[in-house]
């Protein structure tokens, strides 16, 4: 384990900044989004979750693919080439960094999303343990430690001092790149390290969604929840905006569209909404017609679907996005506990 | 505020009931301090019917669904002062069915903004209490206070006063917050600057719009069976901005198609995930109506008629915008 005075950040993400493109959460009209790190950019790790998550950064919300254009009888297609950026994204939460492994099953698997693989390829994850989660949060029922958070190294900001951990070879080439600014932590480093992960174990106990039960989810409950009779009362509340599917670090459905440029078709990907009206549309027409039905999609597709597709792993991490963004305030959370084995529990 | 949940929920009670209503539309407490969901209550469940300061929600644009169709049954709807102006308009565009509708007009003090109480840097909200004007928040990270009239909904802070324009009864006292101010305050900001620093500032804050669409579903007046947005065929649908122009666009098009219609309900702003402050393109739009065609405000009545779908002679010409525009 390393650390560095936190009065030093600033020089950190210098060095960082000098290698490869840093991003880290910044404040954007009020707003927290991740951003291009820029001399005197300020990093306040009191703040939770950006408003996107960062999968924004390995699976954009739109892309270009492909570019057709044509002169005369002449047919001309490009392919997009494969981003090539180096980065290293900053202070995301132990959320976020689970919902790219949730992401990584999906686009790594066969076949390959070469756009996504060329994207974690040359993405440095950094995370940073959350010394003051919301009450929003929920990560722990998704088997999330907020306090020991994955990605290729992780951070944490105990009172002046930064302490810093790598856990992937990403991280060793990272963490190597800036022996000079690191400082190897000492035996006496050790105690004040492990209060400050007690302190965020005591106050992840005291969150109000702390113990919400997943019993009664999973791949193997589809033919009691699907048929449940509490969608219709549950999905009323829902507009059918695509805020919870855009705000999630999870849901990975896209659409692919082509766009008349005037002198050409650009063919582009961009992030869908299983609660939009047009969302599978096909020849035929849409097979979910109705909101109930696109609703429960979207949390069947989390709590059953995906689990049943990826040996028990949810499509859900807690992150409390949806839960603090929904216009009507209906979410996940009201969802498990409606239908959930435990109903009426709290 | 405990003291009105009670009032309503007892006199939802009596409405299902007598047989006065099949269905009571109001909103369900979450498990957190401040997320009231809408729902709908029959005899079964009317005992989660909660009315909080939190209740900012405006239930009108539900009953265009629920009173469609053959279906016959009654449905109270609980709606604020202001949810009566969205009411009305819905009314006049012939969207709900009002003999389906039977409004119970709840009184308002002011809704809170959640998100104005975390950028005042309060995290980790278990539980809210109100008294005399302030609030005591209690968070994982210990108390806090703050004046309510600091933390109140935009919507609130320029409260149209005056009480509900349409309903059957009230239950509870008529009330207006205490913070009445200036509505057209921020648009008169905007009209002061040059042409070049008002194009910047809307590309900024637009430049956050992640097209999730929350404003137009949210929003009363945007109540087409199929938006030109969502429909394939219209060679304009876009589930994400294919260049940043458009998503300029988007929010634009839509305030003129909602122009003469918007009742500055607010829901636009309250709802947008990126905190854009959506409602000063429509509080623009609105002066501009005010004042080319006379004071109007839309959902006053049930019968209103917006200035722009009735012609008169003297209307505005085009070329009012060489005068206005400020460009140079």
């Amino acid at each position: 384990m390393q650390k560095l005075p936190v009065s030093r950040l600033p020089e950190l993400f210098a060095r960082i900044d000098g290698m490869k493109s840093l991003y880290l959460p910044v404040s954007a009209g009020g707003r927290l989004q991740f951003g291009r790190w820029t001399t005197g950019t300020a990093y306040d790790p009191s703040r939770m979750n950006t408003v996107k998550s960062a999968k924004d950064f390995f699976f954009p919300q739109s892309e270009d693919l492909v570019f057709f254009r044509s002169k005369g009888k002449e047919l001309s297609i490009t392919e997009a080439k494969d981003p090539a950026e180096p980065f290293v994204l900053f202070g995301v939460r132990a959320c976020d960094a689970k919902g790219l492994e949730a992401l990584d099953r999906v686009f790594l698997s066969d076949p390959v999303d070469t756009f996504y693989a060329a994207r974690r390829e040359n993405g440095v994850v950094v995370t940073m343990a959350c010394a003051e989660p919301e009450e929003t949060c929920f990560c722990g029922a998704f088997g999330v430690d907020a306090a020991e958070p994955g990605g290729d190294v992780a951070a944490w900001l105990a009172q002046d001092t930064l302490y810093w951990q790598s856990r992937t070879d990403k991280g060793d080439a990272l963490t190597a790149a800036l022996e000079d600014i690191l400082e190897d932590a000492d035996q006496r480093d050790q105690g004040a390290f492990a209060a400050h992960k007690a302190a965020i174990k005591a106050i992840l106990d005291d969150l109000p969604l702390n113990g919400l039960s997943l019993e009664g989810f999973g791949g193997d409950a589809l033919e009691a929840l699907f048929g449940s009779d509490k969608w219709p009362a549950l999905s009323q509340a829902c507009i059918g905006c695509g805020t919870c599917t855009f705000v999630c670090p999870t849901c990975q459905c896209y659409d692919i569209q082509d766009f008349d440029t005037g002198r050409g078709v650009k063919r582009f990907r961009c992030w869908d909404s299983c609660m939009y009206s047009d969302f599978t549309l096909m020849a035929h027409g849409n097979p979910r017609t109705s909101q109930v039905e696109r609703f429960r999609q979207r949390f069947m597709h989390k709590l059953v679907y995906f689990p049943a597709n990826n040996e028990g792993m949810y499509g859900c991490v807690g992150c409390g996005r949806c839960v603090a963004k929904c216009p009507a305030f209906m979410n996940i959370v009201k969802v498990i506990r409606t239908l959930g084995v435990n109903a009426h529990a709290r | 505020m405990q003291r009105i949940s009670e009032l309503i929920r007892t006199r939802a009670g009596e409405l299902l009931e007598s047989g006065a209503a099949d269905q009571i539309l109001g909103w369900e407490n979450g498990g957190l301090a401040y997320d009231p969901t809408p729902a709908f209550f029959t005899a079964d469940n009317v005992a989660g019917l909660v009315y909080n300061s939190f209740c900012g929600i405006n239930l009108s644009k539900y009953l265009i669904e629920k009173t469609k169709g053959k279906e016959s049954g009654k449905v109270a709807a609980l709606l604020k002062p202001c949810d009566t102006y969205s009411f009305n308009q819905l009314l006049c565009e012939h969207r709900i069915d009002r003999d389906k509708v039977y409004v119970v007009g709840v009184g308002c003090s002011g809704m809170l903004d959640v998100e104005k109480l975390k950028a005042r840097g309060f995290k980790g909200i278990k539980g809210i209490d109100e008294k005399d004007g302030r609030l005591t928040v209690h968070t994982l990270y210990g108390d806090k206070s703050c004046p309510k009239r600091e933390v109140l909904m935009e919507r609130c802070i320029s409260c149209k006063g005056g009480g509900h324009v349409a309903c059957d009864e009230v239950v509870g006292e008529e009330l207006t917050p205490d913070a009445a101010g200036n509505r057209f305050a921020g648009v008169e900001k905007l009209e002061s600057l040059s042409p070049d620093d008002r194009f910047d500032f809307w590309r900024g804050e637009l430049s956050r719009c992640i097209r999730c669409n929350a404003c137009r579903n949210a929003c009363p007046a945007c109540s087409c069976n199929k938006c030109v947005f969502d429909n394939s065929r219209s060679g304009m649908a876009a589930k994400a901005n294919s260049d940043d122009f458009e998503q300029n666009m988007f929010h634009i098009i839509r305030a003129f198609h909602v122009a003469g219609r918007c009742t500055d309900c607010g829901e636009c702003s309250r709802v947008c995930p990126q905190g854009i402050p959506l409602h000063l393109l429509n509080r623009k739009l609105i002066k501009d109506v005010n004042e080319l065609y006379g004071d109007y405000q839309a959902g006053a009545a049930p019968d209103s008629r917006s200035p722009l779908i009735s012609y008169t002679q003297g209307d505005a010409e085009p070329d009012v915008i060489y005068e206005r525009g400020g460009a140079r």
